[in-house]
Parts: structure tokens; sequence; C-alpha cells
């Protein structure tokens, strides 16, 4: 099913998608990637705030290329999430409400998605160039220092999505994966 | 230097090196290559899910925009893995040959506003900021010439890439289920549909550099050899019946091609290596 939805998203708002919809979000998202979840977690153990507000974002699994004169942000397409797994479920416990990458999570991170209510939305990867053009705007709110990895507040607009695990713990890549699997030849 | 050595070398200055490797980073980055692009168009027809021919039309559409306004077609811009082929005849003037592959990727990636995704020490990963140093092979050949190919490599597929050190019992069904087991593994994160490079025989090192070259072999040429080409055929259909497709939610077209690579190896191994690709799999050649 095609839906428009808008980022933040809330629990309720999460609630109501199924793993395989596919979704065009417009809103604010964040964006952060391995070294951002590495000084987040450090963040978060020494008691300090962390440099975003968790509650109902979502949080980008990407790294762009630089921006063009002209343009707020270069190639900009989802990476692996499952580098992300392992700091996954202490930022959903925390607020997170929705995470866009690609590829498998976690045990922990499905019991996680659905302890909190959450969804994990998968973008499709290697389209960093058309992802880029449903990105209105890019602006680097933390972790300068880390380049492409910083944390970046991105205006969306119908930046296309599908549903993979959803709050009831359905993760399309396993049923989808079944509906077209054939037997040996 | 006597009169017939002064024949037959060929001289190069080797900043001739660095201008290609720039021109050709910023082209890998944003054009497919003829054979990838038909290739994939091709595949594209088969796929019978519904969302995996919707991923597929993004996928083509991600190619224009790429092409058009000069965005790379994917935001890891990779690795870049520099393939030379140096004729014996060759003599480089100038530079040392690394410094000017690395002054070329370092140009095209700075130039290109392509993502420098290179750190320095694999511990300590600082940003070296410039995409260097690149992986580069050397090979030396006969002839006069320089063959240059550029493969920026990204790390969703890579990270997915598997070395299989089969006995020799294991035989061509080892190697068969070793393909499937690193494509299954690799499933969505590799950013299928992948490309799936093989190299089989050899050594540790030698499987791996086989898989890695394999990947860069035109996708519409066949292996010379009767019995592997019948095994790329055969494990490309067996692959594309595992369901992955595109994007990894489910489909008919999990992968391109599969190119496979021998090499002679010992009486007591039979090593093998799967290095996979997405369906941007990049490549770009030129002699010189």
């Amino acid at each position: 099913m095609n839906k428009k939805i808008h980022a933040p998203i809330s629990h309720e708002e999460a609630a109501d998608l199924r793993a395989g919809d596919y979704v065009y979000i417009t809103g604010t998202i964040y964006t952060a990637r391995d070294a951002a979840h590495k000084r987040m977690q450090e963040t978060l153990d020494r008691g300090e705030p962390l440099p975003l507000d968790l509650k109902n974002n979502v949080i980008y699994y990407m790294g762009p290329s630089p921006a063009r004169k002209g343009r707020p942000i270069g190639s900009a397409g989802p990476t692996t999430a499952s580098r992300m797994d392992k700091y996954t479920p202490r930022l959903l416990d925390l607020g997170l409400g929705a995470m866009i990458g690609k590829g498998k999570r976690s045990q922990a991170v499905k019991d996680a998605i659905v302890r909190s209510g959450s969804v994990y939305f998968a973008a499709v990867g290697g389209a960093g160039a058309l992802l880029s053009k449903r990105i209105l705007s890019s602006e680097v709110i933390a972790y300068d220092d880390l380049g492409t990895e910083a944390i970046r507040r991105l205006e969306v607009e119908d930046f296309p999505a599908v549903v993979v695990i959803d709050s009831l713990g359905n993760d399309l890549y396993e049923t989808a994966v079944l509906q077209y699997r054939k037997q040996e030849a | 230097m006597d009169q017939e050595e002064e024949r037959i070398l060929r001289t190069i200055q080797t900043r001739e090196i660095t201008e290609n490797i720039r021109e050709m980073c910023i082209e890998a980055n944003h054009f497919l290559s003829q054979d990838m692009c038909r290739v994939f168009y091709q595949a594209a027809e088969k796929e019978e899910s519904p969302l995996g021919k919707q991923i597929l039309e993004q996928l083509k559409e991600n190619l224009q925009i790429a092409g058009e306004d000069r965005i790379p077609i994917c935001q890891d811009t990779g690795m870049a893995v520099i393939f030379l082929k140096i004729g014996q005849e060759v003599h480089f003037e100038g530079d040392s040959l690394a410094d000017v592959v690395n002054q070329g990727v370092r140009e095209g990636y700075t130039d290109g506003y392509l993502r420098k995704s290179v750190v320095k020490d694999p511990i300590e990963r600082e940003n070296t900021k410039d995409n260097t140093p690149a992986v580069i092979h050397y090979e030396i050949v006969d002839g006069d010439q320089v063959e240059i190919t550029v493969a920026p490599k990204g790390f969703g597929s890579e990270n997915m890439s598997r070395v299989f050190m089969l006995k020799p019992a294991d035989g061509i069904e080892g190697v068969k289920n070793a393909i499937l087991t690193a494509v299954k593994d690799a499933g969505p994160n590799a950013c299928p549909p992948m490309v799936v490079g093989v190299g089989i025989g050899g050594t540790f090192e030698k499987c791996a550099l086989m898989a890695k070259h394999a990947l860069t072999r035109n996708l519409e040429e066949e292996s010379p050899v009767p019995y592997v080409r019948d095994l790329e055929k055969e494990m490309l259909d067996k692959i594309n019946r595992l369901g992955i497709g595109p994007g990894g939610l489910g489909g008919t077209v999990t992968a391109l091609a599969v190119n496979i690579e021998t090499y002679p190896t010992h009486i007591a191994g039979l090593p093998m290596a799967v290095n996979i690709c997405c369906h941007v799999n990049r490549h770009v050649r030129r002699v010189i």
C-alpha cells in the first residue's frame, strides 16, 4: 500500500504501518551512521545530553557525497543498518521514532522496535542520486569534524521508502524472499 | 643503453597516469559502463515482483539523474581499486607510480565531488579526506602499453564478501554451495541486484584477487573455459531462484551476472573467494 507520512513520526502513526507498505516521507529527519552512533553512545555513557532530541525523530543511516554548487546535498542513499545494531536498542528505548537504512537487523533491534512501537524503513540502496533530489535542505547540527559522518538535519519531501520491520515485528526481508523462492532446478 | 634496447623501450611520463585516473574516477562514479547498463536493463525486464519492478524503475531513474545532474550514482563512491597491467617494454619517467596514481585519485575525488571514505588506519580511523590511498594491483605483462582499470568499490557489498578454504574432496558442489551461501548471507545488505565475482584456485590471496578482478570483466563476455562458462550460467540461474530480489525485498532478479576466474592450485587445496558487488558495479578501462 502506498502511504504519505510525516516526520517526526509518533508511535501511534508508526503503529499504522505494516511491513511491505511503500511510503513517501515528508518532514524533518536526521542523519547518523557509524562514527556518530559511537559518539552518541559515549555521550550517553558519560550521562550527557545527546545533540538531538530522539523523541519521535527519524534517523537516516547515511553519509552523503559533497554537494555541488546550488545543491543542498550530494548523492544520499542509505548505508547498511546492521552496523548500527549494537547501538540501536538503547536509542529506541530513549524514544527514537523510526530508522531508515538498508539491510537486515538483529533480533535485539527487532525486539526493541516492538517494545518501543517504532518502525524500520529501507530506502533503495544505490539510488543516491534519486534520493538526493528528495532532500530540500541539509544542515550539520553536530560532530562536524566527522565530515560525511556528521549528524545532519534534513528537510525531505516525498522521500521514498519501504516498511521492512513494523511495530508488530513483521520482517519483510524474511517474508518477501520466501514468496519468490523457487525450488532448486 | 645500446641501440636495440633503445628501440624496444617505450617511455611514458607518469604524469599522464594522474590525469587519466582523475578522469576515470569521476566517470566511473557517474556513468555505468555500457555492458553494465545493457545487462541491467535486460534483467529488469525479467522481474516478476511488483515491488521489485518498482525498485528497478527507481534505479533506472537514478542512473539517468546521476548522468544528467552529475550526482554520483551512489553516495558510497568507494575505495579506489586500481589494476595496472604494465607492458614489460614500458619505461616510466617522472614521479613514482604509486604517487601519481594516488594523485589521480586525490584530484578525481576532490574535483568530482565524490565522497571521501578512506580512513588512514583501520583501528584509529581518521579520515584521510582525499580518498587516498588507492588499493593498487600491479601486473607485468607483454607489450609496450599500460592498461589501467579503475574500479571504485563500495563497502555495503564488500563487507558481505567471503574467502572459503575448501578441500579437494569438496569439488564443484562445494564451490556451488559456497557461492550460494555467500549470496544468501549477503541478501539485502549487498544492494541487489548484485554482480558476483568468483575466484577459484591459486592460494588464499590469489583467489581473492581473482574474485575482485572478475568483477571488472565485461559482463557480456563469457569465460573461455567451457566448464566455467556452464558454471557461471548455472549459478546465475540458481541465485535468481533464491527469491532475494531487488533491494532484497523479494523477487526474481537477484544477480545480474556471475563472473568466475580460475587458476592452478595445490594438491591439498581448493581455495575460493566470492567478491560481491552491488548493482553499481563500476569499472572504467583505458589503455595508454
